[in-house]
């Protein structure tokens, strides 16, 4: 028998793991609306831990509205939603999935339509306008977890107070649409695991602190889906776990995701600009310089020890924190994953997130010395951008920072 | 020893600029054709340009293209993006300058420049026209007036119509109901200086103002917008009459570089 070759076991790439999360997810909430269950429109950063213990079955506007722009759906249901009286001005993730509400359709992206919304403003505050439309058109309930914007570097007491009572009611709200019943052990349970769900997303994308990188920056924007929608997995601690495995062995191998060589790392602030990832991302991947540093991404890695950190870890979302911290966290990338410059997207959607960025941009020049650049983008909608500006800010950005590279190397020889 | 000419191309939205330098260091000539991207006004300005010089293409040893159509230059050996051209440009012409304020037709930038006349950082106009060439443009088709009288006019003012409104369609409006009143349109040309100063301004201070402080791009020849940016930003601006070519001066000054260091020299680029 020995001389029976075995079927050779391939074990699958994290990516794959990754994928096949996602693809479940909204499978199962197909199903479960197929068997009569209600099934919820969920905020990206809505503390998953209440729904996953109570087994019901959400999914998520923000992802379906940044996969139909990644597909080149978005101008067609913004424009939809225009035609229904949405302002051009408002988030084109709101407009599209206020659009998607309308059509019930979407060749780029379907999911179920919904039997109830969970709002969560701690990333978003349009939001609640949005998701306020949604349940006074279809007639449904909303439950909504209120993070006000917090101006003190930490969440205080009163903070967490006022998070739990409202915790308490969205779980009693739940209940009564659900009809389930909460079991405090097994939300330990799922405490747990989104725990280990959290620590491995933020373990693999701290290995941008390697240099060169053992990953390209723009895998996040893929990999981030399983952070968003199923923290409190198990198979996504699993496949996260597994991510680590294979940075480390980049690391050792000297090998990166990013095929080509690492000649300049950098920040890249803000919401990817969906409806143009393929040129924003060819652009920086043609002169060689991979994203090392994103807070977007790690927006999803919440880690807390008990119910009270639990509540101000979703204080801890980055547009619910103080200016001050929100900078601090930059400045610790900048500084940890040795970034050479920063290019910022200016997202006409987010108000929220580009309103300050002037000023962060500011004082990241000042703080750091590394060049910015600020673009004009959308995170959905393809009618705000310009390529040709996008290229040239790019290109001044890249010469900066070969010319800071070359400046440094003319100094170490001399030494 | 032989001489080294180059060649640097400037094709902007509005202008077409071609500059030819010795050794780099020597202004040979340059040439600016009121005529932009996807128009002849490219070869025109090379045309020009070698003529003065008595010079072909042939004794090109490098040319470097910049500006918007800098990629649809075929003829380049490189492009470098505007923003170090100008910088490079800026510091040939005017020397020892740390701030450049370029305003073209279709974008406004600010540059800090390091005591090397190096690029440390830049900032740039939103995807709006508001504040450059292209709103000036508009405003002075709307005045039936050419745009190189716009500078003149504002010197002759007596007051001043603000403009209100920084959007390009809108300020249009504003400048047609503004001349249905039958004010002065000296004063409203003076508005709208000062409405592309104002917005300029806020853009400059983004990247911080350090003397000396120098203009380039077309907009630099009209003496009423700098005087309005001074007053907005509190300081002299130098101008010069070959602040439109700084673009295609700069891209010399790279395509000397790139040249010495494919001969194995030193090019600092």
């Amino acid at each position: 028998m020995s001389d029976v070759q075995k079927p050779e076991v391939k074990e699958k790439k994290a990516k794959h793991l990754l994928n096949d999360i996602v693809v479940k997810h909204y499978q199962d909430a197909w199903d479960a609306k197929k068997k009569g269950e209600p099934v919820g429109w969920c905020a990206s950063n809505f503390p998953q831990e209440i729904f996953e213990t109570l087994d019901i079955k959400v999914v998520y506007p923000e992802n379906q509205a940044a996969a139909i722009a990644a597909k080149g759906g978005g101008g067609r249901l913004c424009e939809h939603a225009e035609s229904q009286g949405y302002s051009n001005d408002i988030c084109a993730y709101a407009r599209i999935s206020l659009a998607f509400m309308d059509v019930k359709h979407c060749e780029e992206m379907d999911m179920p339509q919904p039997d109830f919304v969970l709002c969560c403003n701690n990333i978003c505050n349009c939001m609640i306008k949005w998701y306020e439309n949604i349940a006074k058109e279809l007639n449904i309930p909303m439950i909504l977890i209120d993070v006000p914007y917090n101006d003190e570097y930490e969440a205080e007491e009163d903070r967490v107070a006022y998070l739990k009572s409202q915790f308490d009611f969205a779980i009693k709200q739940l209940e009564e649409i659900s009809g389930k019943k909460w079991d405090q052990k097994k939300f330990e349970k799922v405490m747990e695991i989104s725990q280990r769900t959290g620590r491995a997303w933020l373990e693999a994308t701290g290995f941008a602190k390697y240099t060169p990188s053992p990953y390209n920056g723009f895998d996040l924007f893929n990999h981030m889906a399983v952070a968003v929608c199923a923290r409190g997995k198990e198979e996504s601690a699993i496949a996260f776990e597994k991510l680590i495995e294979e940075y480390k062995e980049n690391v050792a191998e000297g090998k990166s995701t990013f095929r080509d060589e690492e000649k300049f790392r950098i920040l890249f602030e803000g919401i990817a600009c969906w409806p143009h990832l393929r040129n924003t991302y060819t652009k920086l991947k043609e002169a060689g310089v991979n994203v090392c540093g994103t807070v977007y991404a790690d927006a999803f890695g919440y880690i807390y020890g008990n119910t009270d950190e639990l509540m101000k870890a979703y204080c801890g979302t980055p547009n619910a924190i103080s200016y001050e911290r929100a900078l601090d966290m930059r400045l610790k990338v900048i500084k940890e994953n040795n970034i050479d410059g920063a290019l910022i997207h200016i997202n006409r959607s987010c108000k929220m997130w580009s309103g300050f960025m002037y000023e962060m941009e500011r004082d990241i020049r000042e703080k750091t010395g590394i060049p910015t650049v600020t673009f004009d983008g959308d995170q959905a909608d393809p009618r705000n951008f310009s390529q040709a500006q996008y290229d040239t800010r790019v290109e001044g950005l890249i010469e900066v920072m070969a010319a800071n590279k070359e400046k440094k190397a003319k100094a170490a020889e001399g030494k | 020893m032989k001489k080294i000419y180059v060649m640097g191309v400037d094709v902007g939205s509005a202008t077409s600029k071609c500059a030819i330098m010795q050794d780099g260091s020597e202004l040979l000539a340059g040439t600016v054709i009121d005529m932009g991207v996807g128009s002849s006004g490219v070869e025109k300005a090379i045309a020009k340009t070698l003529e003065d010089t008595g010079l072909t293409m042939d004794d090109m040893s490098f040319i470097v293209a910049t500006g918007y159509g800098r990629n649809n230059y075929e003829k380049a050996d490189r492009s470098v993006s505007e923003l170090s051209c100008h910088a490079k440009g800026a510091h040939f012409i005017f020397g020892g300058c740390k701030t450049i304020i370029d305003i073209g037709g279709q974008d406004a930038k600010g540059m800090k420049l390091d005591e090397n006349g190096e690029l440390k950082n830049f900032v740039m106009n939103e995807k709006c026209a508001a504040g450059t060439g292209r709103f000036l443009d508009v405003m002075a088709k709307i005045l039936s007036v050419d745009i190189s009288q716009l500078g003149e006019m504002d010197q002759e003012a007596t007051g001043i119509i603000p403009i209100s409104s920084t959007c390009t369609v809108f300020a249009e409006s504003e400048v047609i109901s503004s001349l249905a009143k039958n004010n002065n349109p000296k004063d409203i040309v003076k508005g709208i200086h000062k409405s592309v100063a104002s917005r300029v301004a806020g853009l400059i201070n983004r990247v911080g103002v350090e003397p000396k402080v120098v203009m380039t791009g077309g907009v630099s020849k009209n003496i009423g917008v700098v005087k309005a940016l001074e007053k907005e930003l509190g300081v002299d601006i130098e101008t010069s009459p070959k602040s439109q070519l700084a673009g295609a001066i700069g891209a010399c000054i790279f395509a000397y570089n790139y040249y010495l260091k494919e001969e194995g020299g030193n090019g600092n680029v």
